[in-house]
């Protein structure tokens, strides 16, 4: 058919990654390798206290007897760790300062990106509108976090990892660490030598955050990874949204992002944590290049009636390794996970997740949309576990898979372990084609062959689109239908 | 407005057109009769550009403008709708939002403007209340979980909302109760205007009662084998269709 063949060519002369640009700037970076001074060096350029140092060099002596995992879905060749730069930074950054201090060439780099870093520009807009502060983290540097008073205002410390670490120690060693431990795996066990950057969020008690908060993590510098830092406390009673964008340029090479976020939430407390990640996917017909986005995540919840959610839209990485988790240790804590993966061209995602019921009456929910298109290979993994005192357990799961013509692959592994008898765990899958039946009666509606596959995977993935906060569903659904751009035909 | 020459079409290495001819002027109704596998449903696969079905030969022109090489969503921006035998379910869509979509695209596709959204919800209730449908039945996802009634008048909604200029019923009537046929029929007729013609492929002659046609067509064998009046489908009803397939 004629139309098909105008649409592939259409598609094919496209620029599928529009965040794949390179910000030339001047930039500082730790010599390529990795040792100790490697990680001194990262810990002095951030003016880090000694138990931080002493922190990082035993994670470094531990990661350096560790074995890279290979039991996920997933493959690539070996990644050699002495090949790579640990710390970039843009000259001037130094730490966050006023907007006038930064680089014009960065404020110019996030403006093309959208992300807004002026608070009046924020403000500008129509009145009653929706505002969020954001914490701009530029290779290993937070460049810039906006919004700083009005949250310290209602007692909200939101800034880097690394400016928590001078200014609010007491808390960093209270609890970094102590959801992820050091050791947990070796991509963590990497990021606790290493990591750079990243946000520190922490909520008082009974405190309503007034504003979403967010992060936007770019990388930019060749040859480097990105080892993000996160962590976000929320105190007895209190509530935060969070948000989490990822881009970065088109290269040739891997580029590794090892983050870890760590989220803890107390009694009554609420974390409600969204990601939408588009980095750069790779060459879809070599697969050459892309990111390595070996990332844990993970929520604990220690306070009784304790609420989680992770929210998830992952369309770019050339793989995905990911397993946003929730420890339900608290009476009647709650834990979610909706999620939405996509794997085009030649992706690969291994993702899912961890649901550990140890507190009586936990309660865990899980709605995860797997979308497999080109010859990309998505897989669920999750974990439902129930220990033996966590009586009156309940988890639902539901994984819904989409194939996009017939050289991808989708596989769902769940692993369930009930360790009491009165626990109740509901799991539903399945899998489908995009039925051409549907694509032709779309079509004969009016909507052309792309419009009918964005329609109809709008249409699968809505659950989870509408769990994202409305400012940013708009731009996911945007980016769901980008990154199956060409997928048909 | 609609014109059929010598129409071979095949599914697969099987024909199942075989030199169909047929002319439907402006504002006339028309309906197809046949017998199980005579190619009605092919017929309006091909003339709306389904995958699948290959057209090996003759002419389909729709106002003057040649429809086979037309993609599916052109053919419909020209006005043409299929009123499917099995609508489709869309899961996650709301019908509202099925329906505008398609609306607006069609408008794009010609250059028009798009509908407001007040004012196409306006439109939407009044054709929803024409049809005896719950409006909370549109904000539902698209067919799921809907009676094979239910579907049905969701696609003469969708048909009442696009305003083609060239209408196919497939088997519309199957899967309607006596009342849902009447409130469905009324609906079509509605429609009926100078300057829109209708194609309404059917197994029985109750629904001609309903929906009066100008001609009536015999399709056996791949080809139209007869056409007469309205009397034709009360003959066929009579006799049923022996004579004519031994005919094709």
């Amino acid at each position: 058919m004629t139309a098909v063949k105008d649409t592939v060519e259409q598609v094919a002369g496209l620029e599928k990654y529009e965040h794949g640009f390179v910000t030339d700037i001047e930039q500082e970076f730790a010599p390529r390798g990795l040792n100790r001074d490697t990680v001194a060096f990262i810990s002095a350029k951030k003016g880090e206290p000694d138990w931080m140092l002493a922190w990082r060099l035993e994670a470094f002596e531990r990661w350096s007897a560790m074995e890279s995992p290979n039991w996920a879905r997933v493959s690539f060749p070996p990644i050699d760790y002495q090949d790579a730069t640990y710390y970039a930074a843009p000259r001037t950054g130094g730490g966050p300062a006023s907007l006038d201090e930064v680089d014009p060439e960065l404020l110019r780099t996030y403006e093309k990106l959208g992300i807004p870093l002026r608070e009046q520009e924020v403000l500008a807009g129509v009145v009653g509108a929706p505002r969020y502060a954001v914490d701009a983290v530029f290779d290993s540097v937070s460049v810039v976090t906006t919004f700083k008073k009005e949250l310290a205002e209602v007692g909200v410390i939101f800034c880097s990892m690394s400016e928590a670490v001078r200014e609010h120690p007491e808390l960093v060693r209270k609890y970094l660490g102590t959801v992820v431990p050091v050791t947990d795996n070796f991509f963590a066990c990497l990021n606790s030598a290493v990591f750079s950057d990243g946000s520190f969020v922490y909520v008082p008690p009974g405190v309503r955050c007034p504003m979403e908060l967010s992060t936007y993590f770019r990388i930019n510098a060749a040859g480097s990874g990105q080892f993000e830092r996160t962590l976000i406390i929320a105190d007895k009673g209190a509530y935060v949204s969070y948000l989490e964008g990822c881009t970065a340029p088109m290269r040739d090479e891997n580029q590794l992002h090892a983050a870890v976020v760590e989220l803890i939430v107390l009694e009554d407390a609420e974390i409600k944590y969204s990601t939408v990640q588009n980095w750069y996917p790779g060459d879809p017909e070599t697969g050459k290049g892309g990111i390595y986005n070996f990332v844990t995540k993970r929520a604990d919840c220690r306070g009784d009636r304790s609420r989680v959610s992770w929210t998830q839209v992952e369309t770019g990485s050339a793989i995905t390794w990911k397993y946003p988790s929730c420890v339900l240790r608290g009476r009647e804590s709650v834990g979610e996970f909706y999620s939405i993966a996509i794997t085009n061209g030649r992706q690969q995602a291994d993702t899912g997740t961890k649901m550990i019921h140890l507190g009586e009456g936990t309660r865990s929910r899980i709605i995860s949309k797997g979308i497999s298109a080109g010859r990309s290979s998505n897989t669920y993994r999750g974990l439902v576990s129930a220990h033996p005192k966590a009586k009156g357990a309940r988890n639902f799961t539901q994984c819904d898979s989409l194939l996009i013509g017939k050289a991808c692959a989708a596989h769902t592994v769940p692993y369930i372990e009930a360790r009491n008898g009165a626990c109740t765990f509901e799991h539903e899958a399945t899998t489908t084609r995009l039925s051409e039946d549907q694509l032709f009666y779309v079509q004969q509606r009016g909507l052309s062959e792309e419009e009918a596959v964005q329609l109809l995977v709008n249409g699968f993935v809505r659950e989870v689109l509408q769990e994202l906060p409305m400012e940013f569903a708009v731009e996911a659904q945007k980016l769901v239908a980008i990154s199956l751009e060409g997928s048909v035909g | 407005m609609l014109s059929l020459r010598n129409l071979h079409a095949r599914v697969g290495e099987r024909e199942i057109l075989k030199g169909l001819s047929l002319e439907i002027p402006a504002g006339e109704v028309h309906a197809i009769m046949g017998p199980n596998g005579a190619g009605k449903s092919t017929l309006s696969y091909v003339l709306t550009g389904r995958p699948g079905y290959e057209v090996t030969s003759g002419a389909a022109e729709l106002d003057g403008v040649d429809l086979l090489t037309q993609a599916p969503d052109e053919r419909a921006a020209r006005g043409l709708f299929l009123s499917f035998q099995y609508p489709l379910e869309i899961p996650g869509v709301p019908a509202l939002t099925f329906i505008r979509t398609s609306v607006n695209a069609q408008r794009k596709a010609r250059g028009e403007a798009e509908m407001s959204a007040p004012d196409f919800l306006k439109r939407a209730r009044a054709c929803a209340a024409d049809l005896k449908m719950d409006f909370d039945m549109l904000k539902r996802p698209l067919n799921v979980g809907f009676s094979g009634g239910e579907k049905k008048r969701m696609e003469i909604l969708q048909m009442a909302l696009l305003s083609p200029r060239f209408m196919i019923l497939d088997e519309t009537d199957s899967g309607l109760d006596i009342d849902a046929l009447r409130i469905v029929s009324e609906g079509v007729n509605a429609l009926r205007s100078p300057d829109r013609s209708l194609l309404v492929i059917t197994h029985y002659q109750r629904l001609l009662d309903y929906i009066r046609p100008d001609r009536v067509h015999v399709l056996a064998g791949g080809r139209i084998v007869a056409s007469g009046g309205p009397e034709l489908a009360h003959e066929l009803e009579r006799d049923g269709y022996d004579k004519f397939a031994r005919a094709a």
